[in-house]
């Protein structure tokens, strides 16, 4: 059989020089090793331009092709070796804006030319066949808002950490393309097809398997978001859509889809994105579990006494926000929080809570219930029901503010062990 | 026209049905997200996929074997490539070093579930996903660059190194998907279908 490698690639040498280490192929692609060697990527510091006293005695510049931020407004993501984290803290409702919708892949961001772009869909199918884009954007569309999160959001450990710290691998935005169903109806799809593998056209070649449910339920392949063609770190030209799924299977840069009667056990459903409950390993998690954070107040504001409106988001992966509850006394009592409406199945709900602060050093936290009924846990029964060797994915556990006597607010970081 | 096309012309609340008999995943008794109200039994839009069109992208290998490729390789071949390619990011012989950070996981390791690193010996439930993976996927610097009887040797030595194979074995498509990996008796699938019980 062929090797897989074009010809470029073969041509190419695989000696590693320290420069590429350093500099070229590794620090382009993000690695782990960019801890060893690259420096903290640092926010771009503001370019203000000329202030007029009086923005009434001046005539401002026209109109331009491309609207900017305004200079006074600098949010970004926060790259690190292998992901870059949306900065929850900045946002002040759902959407996340397509240029701070979090990062992670696994060999850098391939450029694809939208033109010659196909999708493959074979396998247990009557027709195997290929689409265009153009093809794709024939059929009928669609358009869903709701969230995309990793299945290794969340983080702790010290004080000094923001939402983006602990929880910006995930983001929202709102979706345009083909319900999924639509192209396997197109293919016509065989009664004995239980499960189907999706890979994209990176580097990684990244796959993922997942039950065909899921495809007559709710999956889609976008080419949208927010309203414009979808960027290159969310998977130009077309990604998958798995409502309410680990990110990872949202495969992006999706080229193929494969019809199966079994699970394929690619790496990333076994090696990785498995963790330990008690003595086993458990896999095929695919539903992100409810959960909360409050954005603000968040470190490193401060609050003054009085009146604080305390806002955040709440989410849930198995359908709709019921509740959130918002305790201002370190989880003593609970209190209902106002949902901002519409509450939209599997997407980020904005929560909020208004509370008078005299000035008391406290805990702030909040709790989501979600339609099925499940309440966000605490680490330690998460802890009591997976065993202290918790791994790195699927955490949820509720998250604390610490509110000083002076206003200050430090995150309240929890171990089990 | 197959059944399932039938089902999506009838209505949304039979698609329903049909899926809830075929779920995996629990349905929220939602209705799934209509596109179009009308609709054709095809649109006839995008064209059929020739077999080397097929062939050229199916590189996927799965649990019970299917698509292996022929080719065949050994551990001493192996170990000789291991040296040569993958060496340098996942360190000489591939085992976690106390203080040395590598740009690629530790990949050997000894089979106890709590030993740490995680490695193909405590970690990989199937044989055939190191395949796979290796061949769609590494070496890093030059993804999809090495022959199958490449990805065979490669696969041979690592086995072998975790302790899982004999180092005489030669690998081919008859024999690596029936090598038992020790951490396949430790994965479980999640049953959880969301509901009040932490799991
Ligand atoms: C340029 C550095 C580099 C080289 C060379 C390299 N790898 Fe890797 N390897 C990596 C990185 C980085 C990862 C992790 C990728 C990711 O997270 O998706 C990895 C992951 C892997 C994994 C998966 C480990 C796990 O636990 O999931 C295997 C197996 C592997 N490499 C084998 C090889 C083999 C075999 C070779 C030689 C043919 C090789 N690698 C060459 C950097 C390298």
């Amino acid at each position: 059989m062929e090797k897989r490698g074009n010809k470029d690639q073969k041509k190419a040498t695989g000696k590693i020089s320290r420069r590429t280490l350093l500099g070229g192929v590794l620090a382009a692609a993000v690695l782990p090793v960019q801890s060893l060697f690259a420096d903290e990527v640092q926010p771009e510091t503001p370019v203000l331009p000329e202030i007029a006293d009086d923005p009434t005695k001046i005539v401002g510049p026209g109109p331009g092709p491309l609207g900017k931020r305004s200079p006074f407004e600098q949010p970004v993501r926060k790259p690190s070796d292998i992901s870059s984290r949306t900065p929850l803290q900045d946002l002040h409702s759902t959407i996340t804006p397509a240029d701070l919708h979090f990062e992670r892949h696994h060999a850098g961001v391939p450029t694809i030319d939208p033109a010659k772009h196909e999708l493959l869909i074979h396998g247990l199918v009557d027709n195997p066949m290929k689409f265009t884009l153009a093809d794709i954007k024939r059929f009928p569309a669609v358009t869903r808002t709701c969230f995309i999160e990793c299945a290794g959001n969340f983080r702790t450990g010290k004080a000094e950490m923001t939402p983006q710290d602990i929880l910006g691998l995930t983001s929202q935005s709102e979706w345009t393309g083909v319900m999924l169903s639509t192209l396997f109806n197109e293919v016509g799809i065989s009664d004995k097809a239980k499960w189907f593998l999706a890979e994209g056209s990176d580097a990684a070649i990244m796959t993922r398997t997942i039950p065909i449910a899921k495809a007559w339920d709710d999956a889609m392949i976008v080419y949208a978001q927010n309203g414009e063609a979808i960027r290159p770190e969310q998977g130009y030209p077309i990604r998958l859509l798995l409502p309410g799924f680990e990110g990872n299977m949202n495969i992006k840069w999706l080229r193929r889809i494969e019809l199966s009667e079994e699970p394929y056990m690619t790496r990333e459903e076994t090696s990785k994105y498995t963790y330990p409950v008690k003595d086993k390993i458990r896999m095929f998690s695919f539903e992100l579990d409810a959960r909360s954070i409050i954005t603000y107040p968040s470190y490193p504001q401060k609050v003054n006494k009085g009146w604080v409106e305390i806002r955040g988001i709440a989410w849930s992966g198995r359908g709709k926000v019921e509740k959130v509850e918002v305790s201002t006394d370190a989880g003593k009592t609970w209190q209902l929080a106002n949902l901002q409406e519409p509450v939209l199945s599997k997407a980020h709900t904005y929560f909020r809570y208004l509370w008078d602060w005299k000035g008391e050093a406290t805990e702030i936290l909040s709790r989501v219930t979600d339609e099925t009924g499940y309440l966000q846990p605490t680490l330690a029964q998460l802890a009591e029901a997976r065993g202290v060797n918790l791994g790195g994915y699927h955490m949820n556990p509720i998250t604390a503010w610490q509110i000083k006597n002076d206003g200050t607010v430090l995150f309240k970081p929890e171990t089990i062990k | 026209m197959n059944k399932k096309t039938v089902l999506i012309l009838a209505c949304p609340v039979m698609l329903l049905l049909m899926s809830l008999k075929t779920a995996f995943i629990p349905l929220q008794g939602k209705k799934p997200l209509t596109d179009s109200l009308k609709r054709p039994a095809k649109f006839g839009f995008g064209r059929p996929a020739t077999a080397q069109e097929i062939a050229a992208w199916d590189i996927d290998v799965r649990p019970d074997g299917k698509g292996l490729p022929a080719g065949q390789g050994d551990v001493k071949k192996g170990k000789l490539l291991y040296a040569q390619k993958c060496a340098m990011c996942h360190g000489v012989d591939g085992t976690e070093k106390p203080g040395v950070k590598l740009p690629g996981n530790a990949l050997v390791g000894d089979t106890s579930a709590t030993s740490k690193p995680k490695t193909i010996g405590n970690y990989w439930p199937y044989a055939t996903t190191l395949f796979d993976y290796m061949r769609r996927a590494m070496p890093y610097n030059l993804p999809g660059s090495l022959s199958n009887d490449e990805v065979y040797s490669i696969t041979a030595y690592l086995l072998n190194a975790n302790k899982i194979i004999k180092a005489d074995v030669v690998l081919d498509a008859k024999n690596l998907y029936k090598v038992v990996m020790p951490a396949k008796k430790l994965f479980i699938m999640d049953d959880r279908k969301g509901g009040p019980e932490i799991k």
